[in-house]
């Protein structure tokens, strides 16, 4: 086995991997390498061949593979190093990993300090539990995306769609632009998913049929997917008796969701929150064992990519600076206040922040809403009965993550705080 | 015409493991099945549990061959290289009155032979399982009992079979039976017709309509329907052995057991139905297996089921299995109604299918050549390190992992692609290397699998299908894409 070591590694060159190898090395990390697994950098990027790229971190409107290309070649240019078509097999304690390659054959990397950016999977057939039989044609969203776009194939003519995920409202017109038909669009919530800009370029602009509060209850077919069936949900998201219809369709295509991708992290003993499903972090994005840092949709499913990036940038200057810094000044830095989901909040990253931290800077809190207000909402970091800081927001939707930055004036206020907490109430006209 | 002494309907395990018994003879022998591929029937759906055999009701054939068919498999699967763990199986007692169903499971399991039986306080049987619900009032524990690949054995069983010479067809389907007098004479099919001295009928599901093509009637095979989820890896840290409920006079119960691929597997179900084609999972289903799995470990977590299936039981309403010579036929065995314990009992039936073929009058000499063993192809996840190395060193292939979740590689798809009963669908690659079995379900490896199949096996990925038939996973190719 090859051994290799340097001070930095990156898993996963997403956006969120080449955006922390990148501030690694800006942050003045010696060596970064980067293991990726595909042929190909960028992870789900080069597939994203649809614009809405890069309005924050770029000020202009880019496509997936735009985006990715600007940030490879940034990476480069900087001097980090890639190992593409390398998997990572295992994480050790060091922390070090284990990988393998066609190219390279098994290599292990010991590294000063580590980043995870393994990204999200997406949600399947299985984990909803779909009924009926288990014929060809059923489809994530993300692997017809790959297969249409990457590979030049289409999977299906006439198409159903469950779920109204941004990728599942982007395959949508994908499809249609192709030739194929999208019969119906299915939602089991009243409200969708994905963001407002993709109901109304994808969906709404191609008289693409969406209903909410139905859901696919079974799947028809023996060899390959012949019909779905769909049914309105009452309030407990159960079929409501009377209301199923068959759809004749031969392909059912998922866009119910992703899941972070922490298998690894699993295997290397970071704990995970089971509200993200993505690794306990503070707000330098660290996770529970030292010197092992997450970025981007491993951490929780972000909404925009630039987010990703932003949030990313970090992570990779606290692990440079845990890299140069050595064992001695590896203790935390003071006290871990842990930050709680409050009031019409699903989940909040970082979970926890150490606020001597914030005398280096403010933190950036980022979270979802549980529920939709389509009214002026406020979002707050609450310590007991205090408002530590408050901002005011036209509307709040799950789909759209929302941020507050806390900084140290905040933190002050909150004193010997045991607990912060983040809610998003109506505001008070 | 080509012409056997052995014609054996059914691929299945019963059929494979047939084969492969009948391959120790200087015989010439032919395996067809309808399907794709081996193991397409109730082979690839069922609980895939070694049970060690107090079931069956003492005296029957069921319970001579369940227990025989349990002690051949150490020695089976290590000679075909099949996933195999003796875990030990756990019938669990929910309440005193159930205590009693035990004590009568015992009481046949010794009168059945079955070694390794005891009975289980509560506080010993939590000690074992801590998961277990706290109102389990004892079990029976059966030392015996274990866990097996049941495609691993009967492609690898049909592998050993085709490497000692028997001939295989697959896509084949038998329409009827050439007959002379009382002596049936060979196999009409939708690829001709095969002379034979002897037709085994190995066909599960549809024993009954070939015994009545045969001109035997009066026996009929319900299908009797059990569903089942299947759920991630990281719920089996849950459960160390196999828990089963207290049996019903319909089937065994919905049980919680490890897999030996590393997953948990909750189910069955029993529903008798009339469409033996019927495959489907229902919703009602699938809430009575997590309902009837959380009774027994009520920290089962619905969020880490990954898939649902349905598989088929054939049941033959005696009660036993149905294997013999029908005194009214020639040339003709039969096999039906192998409902559970069929695969336990499989190895046993086989060695009893070749007893009644001597009995018969058919002539068996050994092969001097004869190789009971069947070497695996290397699975890159079970190997350590350095032999992930070498293997990697020999051919680069091993080290691109295609399938992340189960860890598969290019070189396994591959191997698998040119094996003595190649891989020709994603099904088939699926049971043979274990690609898209995991928690993302080929969401990842599908695109990679199409394009290797294509290159291995020369087919175009438009051509490339999930199981046979009309199941293409491709359309057509996108707008201006190369031709």
């Amino acid at each position: 086995m090859r051994d290799l070591s340097c001070d930095v590694l990156v898993i996963g060159s997403g956006p969120a991997g080449l955006a922390a190898a990148y501030q690694a090395r800006r942050s003045g990390s010696g060596r970064v390498v980067l293991v990726e697994r595909n042929d190909e950098l960028g992870g789900i990027l080069p597939q994203c061949i649809h614009n809405g790229f890069g309005g924050r971190v770029f000020q202009t409107d880019l496509t997936g593979p735009e985006y990715a290309s600007r940030w490879i070649h940034q990476a480069h240019e900087v001097g980090v190093e890639f190992l593409s078509r390398t998997m990572v097999l295992s994480i050790e304690p060091g922390p070090s990993i284990v990988a393998t390659g066609s190219v390279c054959g098994l290599v292990r990397i010991e590294a000063k300090a580590l980043v995870l950016a393994m990204g999200c999977r997406e949600r399947t057939r299985g984990a909803l539990a779909i009924p009926g039989t288990r014929p060809a044609g059923v489809y994530t969203a993300g692997t017809a995306q790959r297969l249409v776009n990457i590979e030049g194939f289409m999977p299906g003519e006439r198409f159903v769609i469950l779920g109204s995920g941004d990728i599942g409202m982007i395959m949508a017109r994908r499809l249609t632009l192709e030739g194929a038909e999208v019969a119906v669009m299915v939602e089991i919530m009243p409200y969708i998913s994905g963001l407002r800009r993709n109901l109304v370029q994808c969906v709404r602009d191609y008289d693409i049929p969406l209903l909410l509060c139905t859901t696919v209850t079974g799947v028809i077919g023996r060899d390959r997917v012949e019909a779905v069936t769909i049914s309105q949900v009452d309030e407990r998201w159960q079929p409501v008796p009377g209301t199923q219809r068959e759809i004749p369709c031969d392909t059912l295509l998922l866009s119910v969701g992703l899941i972070p991708e922490n298998e690894l992290s699993r295997m290397a003993g970071v704990a995970l929150d089971p509200l993200t499903g993505g690794p306990y972090v503070d707000e330098r994005l660290a996770t529970s064992v030292p010197g092992i840092f997450a970025a981007g949709n491993v951490v929780h499913v972000y909404d925009l990519v630039d987010h990703v990036t932003e949030s990313a940038l970090q992570a990779g200057r606290y692990a440079a600076d845990y890299a140069r810094q050595g064992a001695q000044e590896k203790a935390p830095i003071g006290r871990l206040i842990p930050l709680r989901a409050g009031r019409n909040v699903q989940h909040v990253v970082p979970q926890a922040l150490h606020m001597e931290a914030l005398e280096d800077g403010e933190a950036t809190i980022e979270f979802r809403v549980r529920q939709p207000i389509e009214a002026s909402v406020r979002a707050q970091i609450t310590s007991g009965d205090q408002v530590l800081v408050s901002r005011r927001l036209r509307y709040a939707r799950p789909s759209e993550m929302v941020t507050l930055s806390l900084d140290l004036a905040h933190a002050q206020r909150a004193g010997r705080a045991e607990m912060l907490r983040v809610e998003v109430i109506p505001s008070v006209a | 015409m080509r012409s056997y002494d052995v014609i054996i309907i059914g691929a299945g395990v019963v059929g494979s493991l047939i084969a492969r018994a009948l391959s120790r003879y200087t015989l010439r022998v032919l395996l067809i099945d309808r399907a794709s591929d081996v193991g397409e029937g109730t082979t690839k759906a069922n609980t895939a549990i070694v049970h060690a055999g107090y079931d069956a009701k003492p005296g029957s054939l069921k319970a001579r061959l369940n227990v025989a068919g349990n002690a051949m498999f150490d020695r089976l699967c290590a000679e075909l290289d099949v996933d195999f763990e003796r875990c030990g199986t756990c019938v669990v007692a929910l309440s005193d009155y159930e205590l009693a169903t035990l004590r009568e499971l015992h009481q046949r399991g010794q009168e059945n032979g079955v070694p390794g039986i005891e009975l289980l306080g509560a506080e010993e049987m939590r000690r074992r399982e801590p998961a277990l619900t706290d109102k389990a009032s004892g079990a029976l524990y059966a030392a015996t009992g274990g866990i097996v690949d049941p495609f691993g054995l009967c492609i690898a069983a049909a592998e050993c079979a085709v490497l000692n010479g028997v001939e295989l067809a697959l896509g084949t389907e038998a329409l009827d039976f050439t007959r002379e007098g009382q002596r049936i004479t060979g196999v009409i099919t939708n690829h001709g017709e095969f002379r034979s001295h002897w037709v085994i009928i190995a066909a599960g599901l549809w024993a009954d309509e070939l015994l009545h093509k045969a001109g035997l009637d009066g026996f009929y095979i319900t299908p009797r329907k059990g569903e089942y989820l299947v759920l991630d890896r990281v719920a089996a840290e849950l459960v160390h052995t196999v828990l089963f409920p207290c049996p019903t006079p319909l089937s065994k119960g919905i049980l919680v057991t490890r897999t030996i691929h590393g997953n948990v597997m909750l189910g069955p179900n029993a529903v008798d139905i009339l469409d033996k084609d019927d495959l489907a999972t229902t919703a009602e289903g699938l809430h009575e297996v997590m309902a009837g799995a959380l009774r027994l470990v009520p920290s089962l977590d619905s969020r880490s089921i990954i898939r649902n299936y349905a598989g088929l039981r054939a049941t033959g309403g005696t009660g036993d299995f149905r294997i013999e010579v029908p005194p009214e036929l020639h040339g003709l065995l039969v096999l039906a109604g192998i409902e559970s314990p069929g695969l336990t009992a499989s190895p046993a039936i086989a060695e009893h299918v070749v007893e009644l073929l001597r009995e018969a009058g058919l002539s068996l000499a050994e092969r001097p050549d004869f190789d009971p063993t069947r070497v695996g192809r290397p699975r890159f996840s079970k190997l350590n390190r350095d032999q992930q190395q070498a293997l990697i060193a020999a051919d680069p292939r091993y080290g691109n992992i295609v399938c992340r979740c189960e860890t598969v590689t290019e070189g396994e798809i591959v191997a698998a692609c040119h094996a003595p009963i190649p891989a020709r669908t994603y099904d088939a690659l699926k049971r043979r290397t274990r690609v898209g079995t995991g928690r993302c379900q080929g969401a990842f490896d599908t695109p990679l699998v199409i394009t290797i199949m294509a290159r291995e096996l020369g087919i175009s990925p438009l051509e490339v299908t999930q199981k046979g038939g009309n199941s293409r996973l491709l359309y057509r190719e996108t707008k201006g894409a190369a031709p």
